[in-house]
């Protein structure tokens, strides 16, 4: 465990909320209590003004740097600690798992008040806007009145946006990375194809599995469809070729020939291990329903009150999943509000994962934006 | 010319900027590695968007705490509501439109007013050079060889006032500067012929 440039040895915290007020969600339903895991990493200042707000893709937690106390490292630890993109030295940064998560957060595997149970489906459907709602009660507990900057990819992303829209006079900048502000029916589609793979799991069994074995083998196939839209044709030549996996030849049988398949296989297995299937069904879900101009079809209005928050908006090219037309279309609502933003399309071969795996490029562009962020608005650090 | 900082601003860049007045906003269409707009940030206090094309001219940018947006101009300007920009500047990017009447009337629409500058092929030195050694003149303020992408469309000072009065773009000043920078003072015809950069503010 090598803790230089690393925030060390970080502990989850938990925030419970919502228990004599149930929070209102989208779908109609209300949920009582909420407990949010999170973590936080560097030092709030004195006037409560450099806080930034990390929000987590898909499979994401509340562990975003550092080491945990059984020492895995964070999911984003390459851009969060001293001297990194989100400099723990200058800025207090927040981590939490989402509402529907099943690292720490009140999700399907939380249990139900009503029967002391897990909630399996009777957990009520979130949305990304549910999410958004959920962390600005944590944001409520730690004091702090305006974020200095919301920042995510992917899912995380489109938080990133919802908290703009929802709640401008909250946030001073806005990072939406390889992300959109609309589920596309492509996306939409792979949601439900792997959906689909823990439904026909028969140890899914409608979400009830808590007391027995877990739909492991439905979980694992979802995660190997996901790996897939995660990477680009180019990064699978780079990275795994036509390789054999363990052997000098063709097997003529049906074990596990190439080195793609073992590297699905075990991003399929290792999945299990530390998540659950039934979150997997209500995060995705949440995705589908993401549209930030639902209703009304014009993104400009969804913005209509962000003209004075500070943007920097990123895509890459090799990412097919959420394509640079879908950051470009919010680009141009952005634009059109009279917002200050920062649009960049990297060159990369990495596809979605880009935003993960391109570290010394993003440094260096959320580092410098950030910089401006804090000299705009004349902070102390 | 106002006094010079001590940044490496290219000459025709100091006489774009003298034209810009304290506090506007200003949208610089391939901004480059942003010099001018931290220029005019700094000695103006403006406050400036960029667009630019070329990635790590945009990192650049972000770098000198400037405002860009990664893109193609010939997409047009399409995201900018009209009149919301004092100035629009074209700097030295002109040659390489694929359609400049559609930019400079976007640039018309979105600014109060635009600056266009560019690399005059009028210049003595390229029509003595095409003439003398029966080679393609290169601009003395555009250094690149016809083989170089991006290709360049060269064009000359009267070549541009002619599409002015053809696509009905109003003219408000022209100015002319020299190889050496200093400003060209003669008729006409002489400004062709010995301006290596023109500048023109329309609207």
């Amino acid at each position: 465990m090598n803790t230089n440039h690393s925030v060390g040895i970080v502990e989850r915290q938990y925030f419970t909320f919502a228990e004599t007020t149930p929070m209102q969600l989208d779908s109609g339903e209300t949920l009582s209590p909420i407990t949010l895991a999170y973590e936080t990493y560097g030092t709030l200042n004195a006037e409560r003004s450099n806080a930034i707000l990390i929000c987590h893709a898909l499979s994401g937690d509340a562990h975003a740097a550092g080491f945990s106390p059984d020492e895995k490292l964070g999911w984003w630890d390459d851009c969060i600690g001293p001297g990194k993109a989100f400099d723990t030295t200058k800025y207090f940064v927040i981590c939490s798992n989402v509402l529907g998560g099943c690292q720490g957060s009140t999700g399907p595997g939380s249990p139900n008040p009503q029967t002391g149970k897990p909630y399996g489906l009777d957990f009520p459907v979130i949305t990304v806007r549910d999410m958004v709602r959920a962390q600005q009660h944590l944001i409520d507990h730690l004091g702090i009145a305006k974020l200095l900057a919301v920042a995510g990819g992917s899912m995380g992303g489109m938080q990133v946006l919802q908290w703009t829209a929802s709640y401008p006079e909250r946030v001073r900048a806005a990072l939406p990375l390889a992300t959109t502000a609309r589920h596309s029916p492509m996306l939409i589609a792979f949601s439900e194809v792997g959906r689909q793979a823990i439904y026909a799991d028969p140890n899914w069994n409608q979400g009830n599995y808590y007391d027995g074995a877990r739909p492991n083998t439905g979980l694992a196939l979802a995660r190997m469809i996901g790996h897939i839209t995660y990477l680009s044709e180019e990064s699978m030549h780079q990275k795994f070729g036509r390789r054999l996996e363990a052997r000098e030849r063709f097997g003529f049988d049906f074990e596990t020939d190439f080195a793609i398949e073992s590297y699905l296989h075990h991003k399929g297995s290792r999945f299990t291990e530390r998540f659950d299937a039934n979150t997997y069904l209500y995060v995705t879900k949440a995705m589908d329903y993401f549209d930030l101009a639902n209703g009304h079809g014009n993104l400009m209005i969804s913005f209509a009150r962000c003209a004075s928050i500070m943007y920097l908006v990123v895509s890459f090219t090799s990412d097919w999943l959420y394509p640079t037309y879908h950051s470009k279309e919010m680009v141009s609502a952005l634009t059109g509000i009279g917002a200050d933003v920062t649009y960049c399309n990297l060159q990369s071969t990495w596809g979605h994962d880009a935003f993960l795996l391109e570290v010394e490029t993003m440094t260096r562009l959320i580092s410098d934006f950030l910089d401006r962020v804090v000299a705009h608005h004349g902070i102390n650090l | 010319m106002s006094a010079i900082p001590a940044i490496n601003l290219r000459a025709d860049l100091y006489t774009i900027a003298d034209l810009i007045q304290p506090g506007e906003k200003v949208l610089d269409l391939g901004c480059g590695d942003g010099t001018l707009l931290r220029y005019l940030i700094d000695a103006r206090q403006i406050t400036g968007r960029g667009i630019e094309l070329s990635e790590p001219d945009v990192l650049a940018c972000v770098g000198k705490g400037l405002s860009v947006r990664q893109g193609n101009l010939d997409e047009g300007l399409r995201d900018y509501p009209d009149k919301s920009f004092d100035t629009v500047i074209l700097s030295q990017t002109l040659p390489y439109l694929d359609d400049p009447a559609f930019l400079i009337c976007e640039m018309l629409r979105v600014g109060r007013r635009a600056i266009v500058s560019f690399a005059n092929w009028g210049h003595w030195r390229c029509r003595l050079g095409l003439l003398f050694t029966g080679r393609m003149p290169v601009a003395a303020a555009l250094p690149q060889p016809w083989s170089d992408a991006p290709r360049a469309r060269p064009l000359t000072v009267r070549d541009f006032a002619d599409f002015c009065a053809r696509e009905k773009i109003p003219i408000k000043r022209e100015m002319y500067l020299r190889e050496s920078y200093r400003p060209v003072r003669r008729a006409q015809l002489g400004k062709n012929l010995h301006a290596a950069v023109a500048i023109f503010e329309l609207g």
